[in-house]
């Protein structure tokens, strides 16, 4: 793919047509003060259509939260206008603090210092449960 | 330093274990009556449960340790507000282990990472309660001498029942164990736990509407109540009541060593006429719930005799 004009940054490419506004707003990528490059249903030999999204820095980004999110992604570091680094991702054993549980019975409804936090609970199902009431994470 | 949250976070060893223990106490109760000499254990209800935490202070004393705590929320700091967090580990302070009982589903894990104790889930809301599981394991092993090869029945509100989920959940890990799930249209077994726990493991289950076909096949009866409030209409309700009620009629065709069995506490779903009935094992049930919160206790303070 077409790097474009970042010299030093993050190309996200092979995200899941419709999910890169989802990962702009997990990501916070509004509040960076870099370019920030959204393509969406861009053709793909692979996907038949994908988003892809140019971020102009080289922000730290939580490979876990974005492989719960769209597991397909690939993660490209540029450094001097190149492709200095490719992650795969992977669907992380642990998700912490980024998505909540929805079971109103669940003590984090109640405990506000408790850490929402959910485990893989089956891989071919994509299925998270919350650690602490087991319930289902909810996905978009 | 352990927690019990869900009874499936003990080994098949370990509850093993746990059984020969409480066996032995029933045998030999004096041998055990100072093993918690000085030992403190703090019982924490922030919703009232007379029956689990009686069978505790029982558990504790007769094991010559002692008990502290409060028995509902209202007479606890946290109906001033202070967090369930800050509550345990103040708690942690002062006991050498703390068994709670709280209305949240998960509680006992955030309690967990601050008390500094072991901690036992003595029921979080609708969730867990791994000791009413580890009762009815008791009570099968003390009646069956095994826990392999049995066909267990369960009947009655099997949609909400937690004690029959637990349970689903331990027995699936047995060999040759088979389930009958006895329950009107509106509360069969949840469909996620058969998916999970039963077809996962290849074992065998069927789901039927009256307790009269199932009964002769069965090792174990296992009944719970059916609420009113869990039908949309009286109607319907008062049309499926009737039908798991377990009278010495229904008994009839079951086997001689069947074993029927009850959480307690029961409304009406077992006629009184069944309670003298060799094969009715709901109050030994009771009060193998105490021997087998003894031989807990024990195991989670690493203390021995
Ligand atoms: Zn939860």
């Amino acid at each position: 793919m077409i790097i474009g004009q970042i010299k030093d940054g993050i190309v996200l490419d092979h995200i899941t047509a419709g999910k890169s506004m989802d990962i702009y707003n997990v990501l916070k990528l509004g509040k960076l003060d870099c370019s920030v490059a959204m393509i969406q249903n861009a053709t793909s030999v692979k996907m038949g259509k994908k988003d892809i999204i140019k971020i102009g820095t080289l922000l730290d980004i939580n490979l876990d939260v974005l492989g719960y999110i769209d597991p397909g992604i690939t993660v490209n570091i540029i450094r001097d206008g190149k492709v200095a680094k490719r992650h795969h991702l992977w669907l992380p054993e642990r998700v912490v603090g980024v998505i909540k549980c929805r079971n109103p019975r669940c003590i984090t409804s109640t405990e506000v210092n408790a850490v929402h936090e959910f485990r893989l609970a089956d891989k071919e199902k994509k299925l998270y449960r919350c650690i602490y009431c087991e319930h289902k994470a909810e996905r978009k | 330093m352990r927690n019990l949250m869900n009874i499936t976070d003990l080994s098949l060893e370990e509850i093993d274990e746990l059984i020969a223990t409480a066996e032995d106490i029933i045998a030999n109760p004096k041998k055990y009556e100072n093993a918690c000499d000085h030992k403190l254990l703090a019982a924490l209800f922030f919703e009232p449960s007379t029956r689990t935490r009686l069978s505790f202070e029982a558990a504790m004393q007769r094991l010559g340790g002692r008990v502290i705590g409060f028995s509902e929320a209202g007479s606890s700091s946290t109906a001033k507000g202070e967090s369930l967090s800050d509550t345990v580990q103040t708690v942690g302070c002062y006991a050498d282990i703390i068994v709670m009982r709280h209305p949240k589903e998960g509680a006992p894990v955030v309690a967990a990472r601050r008390a500094g104790v072991p901690i036992i889930n003595a029921g979080d809301g609708a969730h867990n309660h791994p000791t009413q599981t580890l009762t009815d394991l008791l009570t099968i092993w003390r009646s069956k001498h095994t826990f392999e090869g049995l066909t267990i029945g369960l009947c009655g509100d099997l949609k909400f029942g937690r004690t029959v989920h637990s349970l689903v959940a331990a027995m699936a890990r047995y060999s040759g164990i088979k389930f009958v799930f006895i329950a009107p249209e509106e509360l069969k077994f949840p469909r996620y736990i058969i998916e999970e726990e039963l077809d996962t493991r290849g074992i065998e289950y069927k789901e039927v509407t009256s307790m009269e076909e199932a009964m002769p096949e069965l090792d174990v009866l296992y009944m719970t109540r059916v609420q009113k409030e869990r039908f949309f209409n009286e109607a319907d309700y008062i049309r499926l009541k009737d039908t798991y009620i377990l009278t010495p009629d229904k008994l009839e065709p079951a086997k001689k060593d069947m074993i029927v069995m009850h959480p307690l506490p029961r409304v009406n779903e077992i006629s009184v006429a069944v309670d003298d009935d060799p094969r009715a094992a709901y109050f030994p049930q009771a009060k193998n719930g105490m021997f087998i919160r003894m031989a807990l206790i024990m195991k989670m303070l690493e203390v021995t005799v």
